[in-house]
This record gives structure tokens, sequence and C-alpha cells, in this order.
């Protein structure tokens, strides 16, 4: 049955694993005429140039073909027309949606009144579940596995979106999580809940050394937003605290590899790209073999 | 003079009790009383041993639907109504929280979908005694 795709949280380990998997096949294999004859809507309420490329490039190289728009700007939103409208709309030419929208729960209520299928690409500071399976896709990749790493996240943990998807995700898979974040970006209460209910083990860390540094098998970087703080002096405190160097990264494990969900401003020092434990850019890159997984999933396309 | 009543009987009908004073015409409004055609009574700041003053609305020749009833328990958990034939009391019914609720809760994020479009808003129960609810679409949580 072909479906939509709004939240990772309702997928069981199998279904995780399988898409693993289908993306893994078009790593080997991404140029599939399996969208043949297809039409992808790609809905950008939201600019969003990085996951847009993304899905349509994925769209394109299963042969599909994309309409659609980048800016709401140019559209009858602007106008004031319902996104139910809108979806009913482009639902009359498309065979999928791919929506990203401002509003949380956007996708949720699209995949409600759209008789076509939706993948949600992000709905404001709620879901982004393509983002969260290209981090899964990274780490099994880089490990071997997914089961029982050490997974330690820096920075913005309080309002860091993929952060928390990340842990919901990880829950099949015994993890031990170590939070590095100042207290004005703690990890909030009803995570660190959900850890203790799904029998994640964590810790949290104020400061960003060495033990931290040394003892995991994935160093998970975010963004220390200025717009978050309401104490700029606490900002300016803070702010050159989370910023990872090539001289800090001498005495990791050997597999050990950083992420980070892009874009980075200076939570990364330049010269930490030329390390063998950068790991970002083919972070994103695979984000196009797991959209293809995603998509073909969505319209029950067998790979 | 302990059993006087303090409004009239009814004959048949609903008597919604034990209502907080000040809950009393929101509860009018979630049930939609302005509009019913029967008589109605409401009183409120009335004696009460329970809760201090109460409210009291007597809706006659009106049944509520259980729906209609779970809608109270977002405002007004513990209030009773009594189901009147004959002027006796043949049920009480104490107000449940649903599983799901419709339309009745707005959506406290400003963000969320169902406060920028023209639809119901729609929570789910995460936890009935401690009355939190979670929005269906922006997956926040609210305490009512």
């Amino acid at each position: 049955m072909p479906h939509s795709l709004v939240t990772i949280a309702n997928l069981s380990k199998e279904k995780i694993l399988s898409l693993l998997d289908n993306a893994a096949r078009f790593e080997a294999q991404p140029n599939r005429r399996l969208l043949e004859g297809h039409v992808v809507a790609t809905l950008f309420f939201e600019p969003s140039t990085r996951t847009r490329l993304s899905f349509e490039t994925a769209v394109n190289r299963l042969a599909g073909r994309v309409i659609g728009f980048s800016d709401a700007a140019n559209t009858s939103t602007s106008k004031g027309e319902t996104l139910k409208d809108t979806i009913m709309m482009v639902s009359n030419y498309a065979d999928l949606i791919v929506m990203r929208h401002h509003l949380e729960g956007a996708a949720r209520y699209a995949s409600e009144v759209s008789p076509v299928p939706i993948i949600n690409a992000g709905d404001g500071a709620n879901q982004h579940p393509s983002q969260t399976m290209l981090d899964l896709y990274s780490i099994q990749k880089t490990q071997g596995t997914l089961e029982g790493l050490d997974i330690c996240l820096v920075g913005d943990l309080k309002y860091g979106r993929t952060v928390h998807s990340l842990i919901m995700a990880m829950r099949h898979f015994r993890p031990h999580f170590h939070f590095v974040a100042p207290p004005e970006l703690a990890m909030p209460e009803e995570y660190k809940l959900y850890c203790r209910q799904n029998g994640i083990s964590y810790e949290e860390h104020t400061e960003f050394d060495a033990s931290v540094i040394n003892n995991t098998d994935i160093l998970y970087m975010t963004r220390v937003q200025r717009e978050r703080f309401t104490d700029l002096m606490e900002y300016e405190r803070v702010k050159n605290v989370y910023i990872l160097r090539a001289s800090m990264l001498t005495s990791t494990r050997p597999t050990m590899k950083i992420l980070h969900p892009l874009p980075r401003v200076n939570e990364i020092a330049n010269d930490v790209d030329a390390c063998p434990q950068a790991y970002y850019f083919q972070q994103a890159k695979n984000g196009l073999f797991v959209r293809e997984a995603l998509i073909c999933d969505c319209l029950d396309i067998q790979v | 003079m302990k059993d006087k009543l303090q409004v009239a009987a009814l004959e048949n009908g609903t008597v919604i009790d034990h209502i907080p004073s000040k809950l009393v015409f929101k509860i009018v409004d979630l049930l939609g009383l302005q509009n019913q055609e029967s008589s109605v009574t409401i009183g409120y700041n009335l004696q009460s041993k329970k809760i201090g003053k109460k409210g009291i609305i007597k809706v006659a020749d009106k049944f509520f639907t259980d729906e209609e009833i779970s809608r109270l328990s977002v405002v007004a958990p513990n209030v009773v109504l009594n189901i009147i034939r004959g002027y006796e009391v043949v049920e009480k019914k104490t107000v449940v929280m649903p599983d799901e609720l419709h339309g009745i809760v707005r959506c406290p994020n400003p963000k969320c979908i169902c406060n920028n479009e023209p639809m119901p808003t729609f929570f789910h129960a995460v936890d009935k005694e401690a009355r939190i609810l979670k929005c269906h679409y922006c997956e926040k949580e609210l305490h009512v």
C-alpha cells in the first residue's frame, strides 16, 4: 500500500533496517528507472535548498519527473489559500508529495487530507524523518552496526530537532548517549524521561573535552545558535566552548566519526575537514540514497 | 432545613452538579446550552460542603451523549450528571476523559498547523490521571 512518511517515531526496528538495506542498494546503484512515468511534487513552503536538492536528485536518478516550488512566496499560499487546498490541487498532478512547511504538524495534516502519499521533509521544529534516516544510515555504514554504540550529542540539545529524533530512532539499538551542552541548551526533561522509559542509558556533561571525545563511536555536532539565548552574555561565554578542532582528535577510537546535520557555522573548525574522522559531507551524500529508498517505500515500489 | 432544594425540581432531564462556580458559564458554552429550546436553570454560588461554592445546571428534557459529557472532562473533571426521569434520579454519571478529544481543546502552540488552518483540533490523552494531552499535529504536550 502506498503510504505517507510523517515521523520515524512509530517505525519498527525491522522497518528501519529494511529501509537502510534498500538505501545500501541505491548506494551501490543510484541510477535506476524505478520511477519512470511517475511525477513527484516538491512543495517547499519554507526554503531549504539542501533538502530539496537531495529529494529532487533522488527522483531524477530514479527517472521520475519533478514539479513544485521552492518558496511559498510565489504561490497561492501568499494569497491566503489553505494548505488543504494546495495539497488537493497538487495531488491532481503528482503521485507523491514531498513537503517542507514552517508549521508544526503540517505534514501530519497533509497526510490526512491528501489522496497521494506525503513525505515530510521537515515541519517546523517537529519532525524531519529523512534526516534521521540518513543519520542512522551513516552510523550503520561507518560502524558496521547500529547496536550498542556510544553516541555523543554536542551543542544545542534543547531545540535541536535532529538530536531528539535520533534518540527516538536509536531506542531499538541499545545505545549509550553522552549529552554535551551548556545548561541553557541542555537536553529537555521529556527526552531524558523517554530514555529512561525505553532503557536508554545516558550521561550529561557541560564540558566538551577529551574524556568525552575519546570514548565515543559517533560525535554528533550541532550548531549553537545565537537567537536561542535570552542572555547574550551567556551566549558569548559558551559560543566557543563547543567548537571542535583537529587538535582534539588525536586519541579518538579508530573508527570514530563526526556527524553534523549541516549547515555548520563555526562549531567544527575547518581544519577538522581533513581529519579521517570527518564524515559530515559523506553523511549529506548518504541522504540521497536514503531518500531514494524512502520514496520507493512510500510508493510501494520494490527495490 | 438541610434537605431544602435550592432550585426547583426537574421532572425529566439532566442535573449537572458539583460544578465549581467559576466554571458554570464555561460549561454552558461547551454544551451549547445557549441554543437549548427547553428550560434551563442555572445556579451558582450555592453552598456546597464539598467544594465551598458550587454551581448547578438543570436542563429539562435533555439527556447528554457520552461525547457531549466527555467534553466536560477538560474543564470540570469532577462534575456529576444526574439523569432524572419522573422526578427521580435514575442514573448518576461521572465525567471520563476520552482517549481522543476532537475540537474541544485549543492547542497552545501558535506554530501548530491547527491554529493556522480551518480545521478542528485533535488531542490524545497521554495521562488521564495527570491530565496530560498531546496534540495530534505538533506533538506538544499540554496540561489541562
